[in-house]
């Protein structure tokens, strides 16, 4: 237990700080992948040809490709890329981006693309003739958005993305592979120090449970909140 | 990007090995513990639901490094047999894919072993069929059809987290692709060339579960 004391002498301060680091990564990846599935949805649910192969593409090769090979390109491949871009506005200096940013990023694309598709789903179930009754009714396009399509399409989507959350929870673990310090980092750091990673890797195993336990016990209770009335 | 192919082709059947061996091993796991969690008894229940949960509910990279690292460090298993196998980490990798596809595949068979009509189990009783016989021969054929779209989610799944295995020194697809762009600092084209090959494969899962899908159908 003394391996888990708070202060110098243990790894609990660490490992809770390290805790909260997991918990930032997965809440800043989450946002971003609202922000890609907000640009994607659309263009899924796009009559125009040309948008939809963009939207598909997206979705198809972010699902079929490994986590790991997309954290190593945005590892090895972001700042290369800053730096190409810095350079056409001729700044020439060594640009380099921490391992939040890129982690949050990285693991935000993924996560954005089962946003996506689970946004998708849930516009397509809207029945049909909520779309017809705001326009008969001469509702302006985003306030339809706002009024009718958004507050409908959140009851069907959040049990999924509740599992959208909790792939986005089980993925920060990836990052570890960069050097940012989240909990399997930590563990990582604290097993190679004190020869015992069988006590730090269950330890972190029980860290994720906590986390994705607290995590369902707060989704279902949105859940309830969003499906009144129904 | 041309040089690199060659490599990166080698290496995907490591990959390939893996997901193979382990869907092996976990859909045995899996249909133990489906069965297991539809026990009465609550003991063996609670059990098999627990097993799914924290192996559902923890990242994958956590259980090879338990595995791989962690069980190396009880003096007992090292006298044993078991360490011929565990200080491997080709096999280490696969108990760790194994255990974790045998949580989902349970999770898939109890719910489609829980949507066959009841009706079915009954005409077969009523018909005098032994409850072996309409667990081989009812129960199982319908429950394959029904798990067919989720399983072949699952494969592409681990298909993805065989990646891992690269986190333990093997080198497989995604190694190799590390390993070269380490090298020579081209993250683009080689992220392109190991991509496709990714993606093939999983077209290739795709159609085939597709396919059966339609042959199973009723």
């Amino acid at each position: 237990m003394e391996l888990l004391a708070f202060g110098k002498t243990g790894w609990g301060d660490e490992l809770f700080y390290a805790t909260l680091m997991t918990l930032a990564v997965s809440v800043t990846a989450m946002l971003i992948g609202f922000f890609f599935a907000l640009i994607f949805t659309p263009l899924k649910l796009s009559k125009n040809k040309f948008l939809n192969l963009i939207g598909n593409c997206y979705t198809t090769v972010i699902r079929g490709v490994p986590e790991l090979l997309v954290i190593y390109l945005f590892f090895f491949g972001g700042s290369g890329a800053i730096m190409y871009v810095a350079s056409i506005f001729g700044y020439f200096e060594y640009i380099e981006i921490n391992a939040f940013i890129t982690g949050s990023f990285a693991i935000g694309i993924i996560s954005g693309a089962y946003s996506t598709e689970v946004f998708r789903g849930a516009i397509q179930s809207i029945d049909r003739g909520q779309f017809e009754a705001s326009k008969v009714l001469g509702i302006k396009k985003h306030i339809q958005f706002y009024k009718v399509v958004l507050p409908q399409m959140l009851r069907l989507a959040i049990p999924n993305l509740s599992n959208v959350w909790q792939i986005t929870l089980k993925d920060t673990s990836l990052i570890s592979v960069t050097g940012l310090v989240e909990i399997m980092r930590q563990s990582y750091i604290a097993a190679g120090s004190t020869r015992d990673p069988l006590f730090f890797y269950s330890f972190a195993a029980v860290l994720y449970l906590l986390l994705t336990y607290l995590s369902m016990k707060f989704i279902n209770k949105l859940e309830v909140k969003y499906s009144r009335g129904y | 990007m041309i040089n690199s192919f060659p490599k990166l082709l080698s290496a995907t059947l490591i990959t390939l090995k893996l997901l193979s061996a382990s869907l092996f091993f976990g859909l045995f796991i899996g249909l133990l513990f489906a069965i297991l969690r539809m026990n009465k008894n609550p003991i063996i229940n609670k059990f098999a639901y627990g097993y799914s949960y924290v192996f559902r509910g923890t990242p994958l990279l956590v259980q090879i490094f338990i595995i791989y690292f962690g069980l190396g460090q009880i003096e007992y298993l090292r006298s044993t047999m078991l360490w011929v196998i565990l200080k491997e980490p080709y096999w280490c990798a696969i108990i760790a894919f194994a255990l974790n596809t045998g949580a989902y595949t349970s999770e898939i068979l109890r719910s489609a072993f829980q949507t066959i009509k009841p009706g079915f189990i009954e005409a077969g009783k009523s018909l005098g069929i032994s409850n072996k016989i309409i667990f081989y021969k009812i129960q199982i054929p319908i429950a394959i059809r029904q798990s067919l779209p989720a399983y072949g989610n699952e494969i592409i799944l681990m298909l993805k987290g065989t990646s891992l295995a690269s986190t333990v020194t093997l080198m497989d697809l995604t190694g190799v692709a590390k390993y070269i762009i380490s090298t020579t600092f081209k993250p683009i084209e080689v992220f392109i060339v190991a991509g496709s090959i990714y993606l093939f494969m999983t077209f290739l899962v795709h159609s085939t579960i597709k396919y059966l899908e339609r042959k199973f159908s009723y």
